[in-house]
């Protein structure tokens, strides 16, 4: 097998592409983030806890979450995305609400709903981490009662390496690449997405999530003080 | 020995550590995990002896036991109202709170209160499954006639009131209005059109800086300002 050397941009294996993260940028939802790494952008707005109706889906227990990921018609790099739901983004849209799920103390909100649109205006992989990422920021800016919030990113094995944050390219080499997005809650290390995309030996999958867990604490430093910044502004002005 | 590591009135987001060890409680917004107290939402610590609490600093408004409110009317039910409180949950206001006036059985309950009235209420009770029951019965507690309504985030409704109401007496001798602030962050506003509008100024400042210190001088210098046109 081909050696894989280097990567795009002189980054190293286990570098993150550059992270922009910004929170509150939609005026009239309840909470909102913005979340960028590399190429790939999520806008994540939560409205809500709000009446649901139709009345058949409350659950007097706890509240609901429903996420709803959709990729932008020319967010991609190769033919427009279709609009409107595919299989894939209900896929993802599943897996977002059930990373994010476990944080949520829902039950505070009995009977309602909790709404999180994401939508990704840029993609170049790693589009359902960048959701997660921007979605917990967002719910944690509508002050829901939450007791982490969750950080993800992708890992995988390119060519011969272990890499961390894979772009569009590394998920399409040639010699064989795999994908596994992880989401994580940074104040226990408990793993709340765990998906794999390719093959790979034990000590490999170990190893990358090892990697992945460095990544992460990594982005939860972003995320806190994205959301810090918006309220600590009001603070010193 | 137990460690306090969250800071007096520090910005914390979820799941940030605030304490470790047993010395410390936790108060609302927090939780106990093991030997951690961590944040349970995004707030502004506030360490009160041993206990630490967090304030929220955004968020819906959750209805509250003794809350005064201002909601609207928007059915009207066999034996009483459904109130919309701008809130995820809506509130009941029955005829038994509502009045103590004789209602004989099917009467026509609009002639109380009609689809799209403004009332001031106050929360009796809650239940765990967040169903809330408002009356009518004390004081201050009445129907809305004229005015305007105007919405600000609940959060931002104690620095609106201010100290022992210091805030709103402010404004209300400032313009002449009569104002009246609802928990649930619904204001009324009623007096002559420029004060009303000089009042909803005010308070949409207020909200907007409502992190300042001083706040109250520079509300005191911006009425003036206003008032004086």
């Amino acid at each position: 097998m081909m050696a894989y050397e280097k990567r795009a941009h002189g980054r190293g294996f286990d570098d993150l592409r550059e992270i922009t993260a910004k929170v509150g940028v939609i005026p009239r939802a309840d909470g909102s983030a913005y979340f960028k790494i590399g190429g790939t952008a999520a806008y994540a707005a939560v409205y809500g806890p709000r009446n649901l109706y139709p009345r058949f889906l409350q659950n007097p227990q706890t509240g609901i979450l429903r996420c709803h990921y959709n990729m932008m018609p020319f967010s991609g790099k190769g033919e427009r995305v279709r609009p409107g739901g595919s299989r894939r983004s209900k896929e993802i849209s599943l897996v977002t609400e059930k990373a994010i799920t476990p944080v949520l103390n829902l039950e505070d909100y009995p009977n309602s709903v909790v709404d999180v649109f994401i939508e990704l205006p840029e993609t170049a992989a790693g589009s359902r981490c960048a959701g997660i990422c921007a979605a917990s920021m967002a719910l944690a800016d509508a002050g829901l009662n939450m007791k982490d919030l969750v950080a993800a990113i992708s890992v995988g094995k390119v060519g011969d390496k272990i890499v961390v944050d894979l772009n569009t390219e590394e998920e399409a080499y040639e010699d064989g690449s795999v994908d596994i997005p992880i989401a994580m809650l940074p104040s226990n290390g408990r793993i709340t997405l765990l998906q794999m995309d390719g093959e790979l030996k034990k000590e490999e999958l170990m190893q990358a999530l090892e990697k992945g867990k460095k990544a992460l604490l990594k982005i939860y430093d972003i995320q806190k003080n994205a959301l810090k910044e918006k309220y600590q502004v009001e603070e010193n002005v | 020995m137990g460690k306090l590591i969250a800071k007096e009135k520090a910005i914390v987001v979820p799941g940030e550590v605030l304490a470790e060890g047993m010395d410390h409680l936790p108060g609302s917004g927090t939780y106990r995990e093991g030997e951690r107290i961590l944040a349970g939402k995004l707030g502004l610590t506030y360490i009160d002896g041993r206990t630490i609490k967090l304030i929220s600093l955004s968020g819906r408004y959750i209805p509250k036991r003794n809350d005064t409110i201002i909601g609207k009317v928007t059915d009207v039910l066999m034996s009483g109202w459904r109130i919309e409180i701008n809130s995820p949950y809506t509130a009941m206001l029955s005829m038994k709170d509502a009045t103590s006036d004789f209602i004989a059985k099917g009467a026509d309950l609009t002639k109380y209160f009609n689809l799209g009235d403004h009332l001031v209420t106050k929360i009796v009770n809650v239940t765990s499954q967040k169903l809330v029951d408002v009356s009518m019965k004390g004081p201050g507690l009445r129907k809305l006639h004229g005015g305007r309504i105007l919405e600000v985030n609940t959060n931002k409704v104690p620095r609106v009131i201010g100290k022992q109401g210091s805030m709103v007496t402010m404004i209300k001798d400032a313009t002449g209005c009569r104002i009246t602030v609802g928990q649930n962050g619904l204001i009324w506003i009623d007096g002559e059109p420029k004060m009303e509008l000089t009042a909803v100024k005010t308070i949409q400042k207020i909200a907007e800086e409502s992190h300042l210190s001083g706040l109250t001088d520079k509300i005191k210098a911006y009425l003036d300002k206003e008032t004086k046109k």
